[in-house]
């Protein structure tokens, strides 16, 4: 069952690189990628087994893929990213679409071999391999200065990962057997200096990822210079991986450092989320407004998983969820915008809600979402994070809510710009989105305000990960 | 034994080729068999059964170790000769007499992997480094070649010079040449002698980092590496270098306790100025031919590794990292040998050009970085482990680890002409036989980068 998430979107991969039909190719593509969001919703709802098999004997490291709460609502995530992306960019044209896609669907197939694997030298495996399709996409397909950006965010994550790579041979030297499991790794026989040490390795690589300020200069002209259908994956899917190594690994391989640098840690959160806020009201470009809006988030995210409260630990596992939901949204409509109108300066927008009311009406609905106003999701994550913040220390809490006031800010900011005001000559001329796209965001905005009124699925979903957490 | 005595019986029989046969086709054909039946006869020996069977009075030592490199020795020429027929046959009609230093440097390799005594390292790194001075200086009308050719004989012969100095020495500290005993450890206390010893030893440590071209020993690589014919550069990189490791392995694994800690001093600081000139020059190279050189240096950094302490990782990693690189290297010079310049611009646009050329030399290039699903990344993993397993201190292993990130970017630059440079590749017509020959090492490469344990399962059974 398990390895049907790797097997899917890699075979696929591979027939796509032999159809030379643009057409066809996207349909195979998204026809597949259906196909894995099936499996993973029915994966959700079931116990799955765990995937286990020999791989290195002579490393003793396993082939174990296994699914828990976690790494559910993260597949899940990914599986419903890829058909909202594919088919959203179906109509888009790239030059060689059968390898744009066959390189998209490699990505999947990574990202999911991360959140399911159970093997340390595994897990490493598959972060690199969903950096190496990345790097070709937004080097090959990407805007004008693409190819020393995306270089700079390659030799960044690949250095952040080799930091981890050090971590894991440094954990497996001290366990009993040499074995890579995670139960291996948190049994492993270290000093309390070692195991410092050893988070430090750790905390780079995925730090690096997601990022934490002041690691994150890769990540708003990477997500600027990449093609749109790539800087979805990216923002919605990809950055999850650095806050899934912290509850992964981070959090139960090291419970006493990672409560030593709480403080450490939260601190430069909160002035990361503060600092991409009030980058992101300075923003005209509407890539650029969503990829700072997206920092503050994941910041936010963080700071709660490192008070290291139950609350907040929850609300950031379904945050996890929900904030890729939203940002799907927004970068969907943002595409749109760039695809019909040839600009993504905001001010060459306006008039959106006059001209097209239902995308505008889509806008305003992710909007309030990013905005994590009530009754969407992100509200339910955000309050028990906040919450969280609020028991680890009511001043942290208080400068990191200011990052709600300047998200209303920035945020109506960008409706106000894009939906009302005047016509603007580009959104006047811009021809009516196609159905299929404005289906996936409708689809999308109804996850938002059902996981937002009845969020007791994720809840459930997420229950046994929590327990496990809150048990070290 | 085998080994020895066929690959120099080969070498003799190819000599004579070069009168009666005059087909370069035929000539390469015999070769290759020839090789063939060179690993048959070294699997015979794997198996028990001897060409001619007798005592070597302790000169020499055939371990399954020593076999199995064989092996894997003879099977990488025979893809390399396999791959590089007719570019060998561009430089003489004699093609025959190339292949015939091909088995004498076999036969110096095969010396390598299996001698216990230091005279026979002597004779075995000799054996090896002859041909070799010829096969540089191959191209008789390129004045680069010649002059190549001529530094590489002199500086050559001066480290056999400091070899048999050190070799001396370490009889006349211990009265042997015998490679296990007697060693003189710190504890026995004897100090002129242990004087006498560690000095033979670091200079036998000298000559040896000169082989392998590893810094600060390293300065006529880059110069011969770019003024041999690149189709033999591509040998001397691969072969010859890992036949240098495992001879530097053999003599070191039961002679650097005598050295104390002074030996993780020493090896410690050639690690680094190894990774950090091989790396660090590379980036600023325009040439990719030098560009290879150099980063040939950065590999043999990491191979050195192994040197640093016995564990079971630095005797699988060594013989994993050999074989990966050796493969990666004859590719990536492969490809280059098809291009009619050496600059990265001669890169541009081969992506559209030939997408399934530009596919394999990003295979070989992702080995040579250390991206995983390719065998380099399991050798460097090894590699590293390998270092941890001997007790060296995790600053020695960050620094290996910042020197690959630093690896990636100038393998990258070649990745990028390829895939996102515009422009027209300026190549010589590469028939699709040969694409697929490299096709076959990059799907080699592939392999050994999800089940690396393929090849050293057999060193066991």
């Amino acid at each position: 069952m398990l390895i049907s998430f790797l097997l899917i979107p890699i075979l696929t991969a591979i027939v796509l690189l032999f159809i030379k039909k643009d057409t066809l190719a996207a349909q195979t593509a998204i026809a597949a990628s259906l196909v894995t969001l099936v499996l993973a919703v029915f994966a959700s709802i079931n116990q799955v087994e765990a995937f286990d098999m020999a791989w290195l004997p002579s490393l003793n490291s396993r082939f174990t893929l296994q699914a828990d709460g976690l790494a559910k609502i993260l597949i899940l995530l990914t599986a419903i990213s890829l058909p909202a992306i594919l088919i959203t960019s179906a109509k888009n044209q790239y030059k060689q679409k059968n390898i744009f896609l066959s390189l998209l669907l490699f990505t999947q197939a990574g990202l999911m071999g991360v959140f399911l694997a159970g093997d340390a030298l595994l897990f490493y495996f598959f972060w690199e391999l969903a950096l190496i399709p990345v790097y070709f996409l937004c080097s090959i397909w990407g805007g004008e200065k693409r190819i020393a950006i995306t270089f700079k965010f390659f030799i960044y994550t690949f250095l952040g990962s080799l930091f981890m790579l050090i971590g894991i041979l440094f954990l497996n030297a001290h366990t009993a057997e040499h074995s890579f499991s995670i139960q291996a790794f948190i049994h492993a026989n270290l000093t309390g200096e070692q195991k410092i040490t050893a988070f430090a390795l750790f905390f780079i690589a995925f730090a690096i990822k997601m990022p934490i300020f002041p690691l994150h200069t890769w990540q708003p002209d990477t997500y600027e210079q990449s093609p749109t259908a790539v800087t979805m994956v990216m923002s919605a899917v990809m950055v999850k991986m650095g806050l899934y190594g912290i509850l992964r690994w981070l959090l139960p391989l090291f419970p006493v450092a990672f409560a030593a640098h709480t403080h450490v840690v939260v601190f430069l959160s909160v002035v990361g989320i503060l600092y991409a806020s009030f980058i992101a009201i300075r923003q005209d470009d509407i890539k650029r407004l969503i990829a700072y809006s997206s920092i503050a988030h994941i910041g936010l995210m963080n700071a709660a998983i490192f008070t290291n409260t139950g609350i907040a630990i929850q609300g950031a596992l379904i945050q996890l969820f929900s904030h890729g939901i939203n940002v799907l949204g927004l970068w969907i409509i943002a595409d749109i915008l760039e695809q019909q109108t040839g600009t993504r300066s905001m001010q060459q927008m306006g008039g959106l809600a006059k001209k097209q009311p239902t995308l505008a009406i889509l806008l305003v609905g992710f909007a309030l979402a990013n905005i994590a106003m009530p009754l969407t999701n992100a509200f339910v994550g955000e309050f028990l994070m906040f919450n969280g913040l609020f028991i680890l220390n009511p001043w942290i809490a208080a400068f990191a809510g200011i990052s709600i006031v300047l998200a209303a800010i920035y945020t109506l900011n960008m409706v106000q710009k894009v939906a009302y005001g005047e016509i603007s000559e580009k959104i006047n001329n811009m021809p009516a989105p196609n159905k299929a796209a404005q289906a996936v965001l409708i689809i999308l905005l109804i996850i938002v305000f059902v996981t937002g009124v009845y969020p007791q699925p994720l809840f459930t979903l997420t229950a046994d990960t929590l327990q496990q957490l809150l048990a070290k | 034994m085998n080994a020895i005595i066929v690959s120099t019986l080969l070498g003799v029989i190819m000599m004579f080729c070069s009168w009666g046969i005059k087909s370069q086709k035929t000539q390469h054909t015999i070769a290759l068999v020839g090789l063939f039946v060179l690993i048959i006869s070294n699997l015979a020996q794997l198996n028990g059964w001897f060409v001619i069977d007798f005592d070597t009075k302790g000169m020499l030592a055939f371990t399954r170790f020593g076999l199995f490199v064989n092996t894997l020795f003879f099977v990488i020429t025979f893809i390399y000769i396999w791959l590089n027929g007719e570019e060998i046959a561009k430089f003489d009609n004699q093609a025959a007499d190339f292949y015939a230093l091909f088995f004498f440097i076999l036969c110096g390799a095969s010396i390598l992997t299996s001698f216990d005594n230091l005279l026979m390292l002597f004779i075995g790194i000799e054996i090896l480094s002859i041909p070799l001075y010829i096969l540089t200086g191959a191209d008789k009308k390129n004045l680069f070649s010649n002059e190549a050719a001529l530094k590489y004989f002199l500086m050559g012969s001066f480290s056999t010079g400091i070899l048999l100095l050190g070799i001396t020495f370490i009889y006349g500290a211990t009265g042997s040449f015998h490679l296990v005993e007697p060693i003189l450890r710190p504890s026995d206390g004897l100090p002129k002698e242990q004087m006498i010893l560690s000095a033979g030893l670091l200079l036998v440590f000298a000559a040896m980092n000169f082989k392998v071209s590893a810094a600060p020993f390293h300065f006529w690589t880059p110069d011969v590496y770019d003024g041999a014919p690149t189709v033999f550069t591509s040998f001397m990189a691969t072969i010859v270098k890992a036949a240098g490791f495992i001879a530097f392995i053999t003599i070191f694994n039961s002679q650097s306790k005598a050295l104390g800690y002074t030996w993780e001093l020493v090896l410690s600081f050639v690690i680094v100025s190894t990774l950090l000139v091989g790396n660090i020059v590379a980036v600023f190279q325009r040439s990719v031919k030098r560009m290879l050189a150099y980063s040939s240096i950065a590999q043999a950094g990491f191979m050195l590794f192994a040197l640093y302490g016995k564990s079971i990782f630095a005797t699988e990693g060594i013989v994993l990292y050999a074989t990966v690189y050796s493969l990666a290297t004859i590719g990536v010079f492969g490809v280059l040998i098809k291009m009619k310049e050496n600059s990265f611009e001669a890169f541009n646009g081969l992506a559209k050009a030939n997408p399934l050329l530009a596919f394999v030399t990003t295979i070989f290039l992702f080995s040579l970085a250390g991206i995983p699903l390719t065998g380099g990344f399991f050798a460097k993993y090894y590699m590293l482990n390998a270092l941890y397993a001997a007790g060296a201190g995790l600053w020695l292993i960050i620094i290996a680890i910042l020197f690959a990130a630093v690896s990636v970017f100038y393998y990258f630059k070649l990745v990028q002409a390829m895939y996102f440079a515009s422009g027209e590749p300026t190549m010589h017509e590469v028939p699709k036989k040969y694409t697929y020959a490299l096709l076959l090492i990059a799907i080699l490469l592939l392999i050994l980068g999800v089940f690396p344990s393929v090849v050293f399962n057999y060193l066991y059974f």
